[in-house]
């Protein structure tokens, strides 16, 4: 239906009007601003559901305003981003209610929700991209949006930090430019096309073709963290938690698996992007990635900091599963980028918990967290598991696939890498789990209630998301069954 | 040589002169000087010049160019003797700071 | 009315109004605000005409032809410029009217702005209409005069010997082009602009004299490294007249060398335009350079401005010897570009004046959470920021996009990479900026004495900025309105 196009541009507008309203509300004016945050996140999970509803049924969401000569904005709703729209709308939807919670009476808050709200925008904007302009554009939207969320205490510690996000993704945005001029000199067009829109250039032309992948890659790299372009995350832990929980679980980090996902599939085409060569280099990259930041994950002593570092090594098996070029490895990759959204976030609300009431951020305090926290500490408990890979959390089924994939596409190797990396994540999550619920506190401390509503149910109900996601994994409507759907379109209609 | 490539070199030579003086004088007064001579030798040529034709019926174009030329070059050396006398008031120097010190009040 | 008529319009109101201002100087800010309002309506109707009957349109005034008469020329370019005048000077004027009422206790110099700027946009305005080279050394001639006066109107010391620097360059770069004009007049006996591209051969005369107007126009378009007058006038004169510096007067040489080269020098030298470019890559690299090490805020913006006029000078390589398309891209990109750093570079000097009202000072290091206690004007700088760093969605970007497009698809990889690196040196120093207006001054109390800025003041900044952004998001009806006309005839090439 015609009528209907404009969906997708409403979904981005949700989102991009309140915040932009919400910059104009006076700090003192809390009930207005709750009210449209929540408005705004909940009218924005109704829209989704409903397209996710009619795209089932072969629905098409297309929306394409005339910009450059030769170039569309294209907004649309394929799959590939109803997986994407649908994770950050629902995450985007409980971090509001643990932000509200969370900056209860602190300073700034239109400023905060306003640049959070944009965030969430650019989020949507990066996943509806119909082409790669498009995705250019909400890409770089995105880097400048979530600047101020990390600068947001004002500290010098944080100017360093934003400082550092800069030089990091700012570099990125220019290599993405780059190569997405490049790829439109050589093509005249960016549209994203199932199985890609290369492998029509003659064959001279594949040496450019491998130089502007690797420019496109390097570009999404810097926000997926590919090592070595991984440092800026860590560092930009400074900032609130709940800024912390959307850029690693929803948005800047996703975005920029989301955009490797896209150039491969939607650019390259991954049958082209093998026959080229270049999906195993990434492979081996992502395989690294994975090894070297559990690695450092075990040394770090600061809770935020080995998640952070734990979220370098999880987002990489969303390109790993994505670069074994296997239709099952694809759909434990595509599954992942859900599953580790569920999980990460909770883990940072259940950190941000434990930082703001018991003002604990080192691993070493924590010993008898579990006993004061209980509920924040079983949801932690939960998704560390999950994390780790322990059936039936959903942690479990994206490995399962995973490994299944490696087998199937040959490269048997990659489950050793599976192995090492489950060994390291348990080595870095069980002693945290060890300590907070066998060690005997150092003072005795004030029992209940463990923490405000606000901060208590959001992890809670994303914990029990993420256990549900694993247990009900083969009914329709879960996350394994649309990245069934996604891959469907990529290998089988060939 | 005719006496219109005269008349038109010997303007060049002023526009050369009042170039050099601009540069090498550091006093105020002598650089808006060299400015004037400097406007005089492109009129000079201007005027020259109009004695396009062979035949000697002069061209009034020029003619009615140089008259703007000089009422914009009389604007242009009365505001800058304004300023150069501001500058006198406020510092009791004539000429430009250099590079090095300057903007620091 | 016709549009010729509207456009002369857009010249005497200007001058009516500097008149005016002049003569009853007590109500000088009414009647510079009514004035503006006034040729944004004249504009909108100029430009509703245009857009409906798409053509160029040449025009003599009093029905006397070149060379006695005065010509005017309104293509979708003029139009164009036009149009990035009045908004800018609109944006500014509405922050004049504020804030020199709120100074004129202390400073008396103040009335003369409103006359100034006037008499400033009626050269601005007539510059982009004029249609023969002679008629354009006079609008040049008072665009320097008045911008002088306007620099020196701050009155410090600072002020006034930048102001009498500027002046002598000033001179200078329209003495050069008046030599050269004398010379072309010489050669082929017109000064139209259309009759002298349809004359012009590669002559010795005619190479001096092209050699003598683009290095005057370049003194005054401050391209590296003639450069070095622009950062202290810009620097030192008050917040809406280095508004207007940066936004308008350095443009209007700069659209001049455009059409002279477009029009009629590209076809003899093709040593020049490489040379240009590679000044303008030179300039983008040193100026971004200088402003990543500047102390104050207003210097910084100032050699940002350096910055990217070198961008505008990429024109002229990836122009020359090309036809069709490509070119029009090229140019089309560079002043799209032009317009979104006009809007951006008034919005931040507006910023920076609002900083330097606030908190008395405008050191960056010690901007002390101005993000905090001017929300509005740090949103004005750094929106304008984005745009100036060419990041989506902007209308640098936009312009960025369509030069880099062309420099790739033309091989010129050096071009590319100076553009894209231009964009990052940006980011650096203007990150640096934003970054300290977030967090606590290095020193105590380094903003102890606070002045309020009146909203008026603020919300005017905002508004440049915001359409500096604005560009980015439908660029297509703006393009479509610069090629109205066919300006350069790189679409319909003439046989």
């Amino acid at each position: 239906m015609i009528t209907q196009s404009w969906l997708p541009l409403l979904v981005l507008l949700t989102s991009l009007l309140s915040g932009l309203i919400i910059f104009t509300l006076p700090e003192k004016s809390v009930r207005t601003r709750t009210t449209l945050n929540l408005l705004a996140a909940f009218s924005k999970v109704g829209l989704v559901s409903w397209m996710i509803w009619h795209i089932y049924q072969g629905q098409h969401y297309q929306i394409r305003i005339h910009f450059l000569p030769n170039i569309d904005l294209v907004l649309q709703m394929d799959p590939l981003a109803v997986l994407f729209v649908g994770l950050s709308a629902v995450l985007w939807l409980t971090t509001t209610f643990y932000a509200i919670g969370y900056l209860e009476g602190s300073p700034h808050r239109s400023r905060f929700f306003g640049f959070f709200s944009l965030c969430v925008a650019a989020t949507a904007g990066v996943a509806m991209a119909g082409n790669l302009f498009t995705f250019l554009i909400f890409y770089e939207l995105l880097t400048l949006t979530a600047y101020p969320l990390i600068v947001h205490r004002g500290t010098e510690a944080a100017r360093k930090a934003g400082q550092t996000y800069l030089v990091y993704t700012v570099g990125g945005g220019v290599l993405l430019l780059t190569g997405t001029a490049w790829l439109h000199t050589l093509t005249g067009t960016l549209d994203f096309t199932p199985q890609g829109f290369v492998q029509q250039l003659p064959s001279e032309l594949h040496p450019q073709l491998i130089v502007i992948f690797i420019l496109l890659i390097m570009g999404v790299g810097v926000k997926a963290t590919l090592v070595p372009l991984h440092g800026w995350l860590p560092q930009a832990m400074v900032a609130p938690a709940p800024v912390s929980a959307l850029l690693h679980a929803v948005a800047v980090v996703k975005a920029g698996v989301f955009g490797i996902v896209r150039v491969l599939y939607n650019v390259y085409g991954i049958d082209f992007a093998a026959a080229l060569g270049i999906t195993f280099p990434l492979m081996v990259l992502a395989a690294i990635t994975i090894i070297y930041s559990s690695l450092r994950a075990l040394t770090q002593d600061d809770l935020k900091r080995r998640l952070a570092f734990s979220t370098v090594s999880q987002v990489s098996y969303i390109t790993l599963g994505v670069a074994l070029a296997g239709p099952i490895s694809a759909i434990g990759g595509l599954v992942h980028l859900v599953h580790q959204g569920l999980m990460k976030i909770t883990l940072f609300f259940c950190a941000g918990n434990i930082a703001e009431t018991l003002g604990i951020h080192k691993i070493s305090e924590m010993k008898g967290v579990g006993r004061r926290m209980p509920l924040t500490m079983t949801a932690f408990t939960l998704t560390a598991l999950g994390m780790i890979g322990v059936p039936p959390i959903a942690g479990f089924i994206s490995k399962w696939y995973l490994g299944m994939g490696a087998l199937q596409s040959g490269h048997a190797w990659v489950i050793g890498v599976l192995i090492v990396s489950t060994l390291l994540n348990a080595a870095y999550f069980l002693p945290i789990l060890y300590t907070a619920w066998f060690d005997q506190p150092d003072t005795e401390q004030t029992a209940h209630p463990e923490t405000s509503h606000l901060l208590l149910w959001p992890p809670v109900i994303t914990a029990l998301l993420s256990l549900a996601a694993g247990l009900f994994a083969a009914l329709p409507y879960t996350p394994l069954e649309w990245a069934r759907f996604i891959v469907s379109f990529e290998f089988l209609q060939r | 040589m005719t006496t219109t490539l005269l008349y038109a070199l010997t303007g060049i030579g002023l526009f050369s002169l009042g170039l050099h003086a601009l540069i090498v004088q550091s006093h105020l007064l002598h650089k808006l000087l060299a400015i004037n001579v400097m406007s005089c030798g492109v009129f000079l040529v201007l005027a020259s010049l109009a004695a396009r034709t062979p035949e000697g019926s002069v061209d009034p174009v020029p003619h009615a160019m140089v008259i703007t030329g000089i009422v914009v070059a009389v604007a242009a050396t009365a505001l800058g003797l304004a300023i150069l006398l501001r500058i006198h008031a406020l510092t009791g120097k004539v000429r430009l700071p250099d590079a090095n010190d300057q903007l620091d009040d | 009315m016709t549009p010729p008529d509207l456009g002369i319009a857009l010249v005497i109101l200007p001058l009516t109004g500097a008149l005016l201002a002049f003569l009853i100087h007590p109500h000088a800010r009414w009647i510079g605000i009514s004035t503006a309002l006034a040729i944004n309506i004249v504009l909108a109707w100029l430009l509703t005409d245009l857009v409906t009957s798409p053509q160029s349109y040449h025009y003599a005034l009093g029905s006397w032809g070149a060379p006695l008469g005065i010509e005017l020329h309104l293509d979708g370019l003029s139009a164009f410029m036009l149009m990035m005048s009045a908004v800018t000077g609109s944006g500014v004027s509405l922050y004049a009217f504020t804030c020199f009422r709120m100074q004129s206790t202390e400073n008396d110099h103040s009335p003369a702005f409103w006359p100034l700027w006037l008499f400033l946009w009626t050269g601005i305005n007539a510059l982009f209409l004029s249609a023969d080279i002679f008629n354009l050394y006079v609008t040049l001639e008072l665009i320097g005069l008045a911008a002088v006066a306007l620099t020196a109107l701050a009155g410090s010391r600072a002020a006034l010997t930048s102001a009498m620097r500027y002046l002598l360059i000033s001179l200078l770069g329209s003495l050069c082009y008046l030599l050269g004009v004398a010379l072309l007049y010489h050669t082929y006996a017109t000064v139209d602009l259309t009759l002298l591209a349809g004359r012009i051969t590669a002559q010795p005369a005619t190479q001096a004299a092209l050699a003598l107007i683009t290095v005057g126009l370049l003194l005054k378009s401050a391209l590296f490294p003639l450069h070095f007058w622009l950062p202290p006038a810009h620097g030192s004169a008050a917040a809406p007249v280095s508004a207007l510096l940066s936004a308008l007067v350095v443009k209007a040489s700069f659209y001049l060398l455009l059409r002279l080269w477009l029009e009629l020098f590209h076809p003899i030298h093709n040593l020049m335009p490489d040379l240009l470019g590679i000044l303008g890559a030179a300039a983008i690299i040193w100026g971004s350079l200088q402003a990543l090490r500047q102390i104050r805020l207003k210097l910084l913006i100032a050699y940002s401005t350096v910055a990217q006029l070198g961008y505008f000078f990429l024109v002229f390589p990836l122009t020359a010897g090309q036809s069709g398309e490509m070119s029009s891209s090229a140019w089309q990109g560079v002043l799209y570009m032009l317009l979104a750093h006009a809007l951006a570079k008034s919005a931040m000097f507006l910023a920076a004046g609002n900083i330097q009202l606030f908190g008395g000072h405008d050191r960056i290091i010690e901007l002390d959470h101005i993000a905090q206690r001017l929300p509005l004007t740090l949103a004005a700088f750094s929106l304008a920021g984005i745009s100036i760093m060419g990041l989506p969605p902007s209308g640098g970007f936009i312009g960025k996009w369509l030069l880099l497009e062309v420099a790739i698809a033309q091989g010129r990889w050096g071009y590319a990479m100076i553009i894209l690196l231009g964009g990052l040196l940006a980011a650096g120093y203007i990150f640096k900026v934003i970054g300290y207006a977030f967090t606590q001054g290095q020193m105590e109390d380094s903003i102890s004495e606070t002045h309020p800025v009146p909203t008026v003041m603020q919300w005017a900044a905002l508004a440049l900025a915001s359409g500096s952004i604005l560009l980015g998001w439908y660029p297509a009806p703006l393009l479509e309105l610069l090629a109205i006309g066919d300006p350069f005839h790189f679409l319909h090439p003439s046989p």
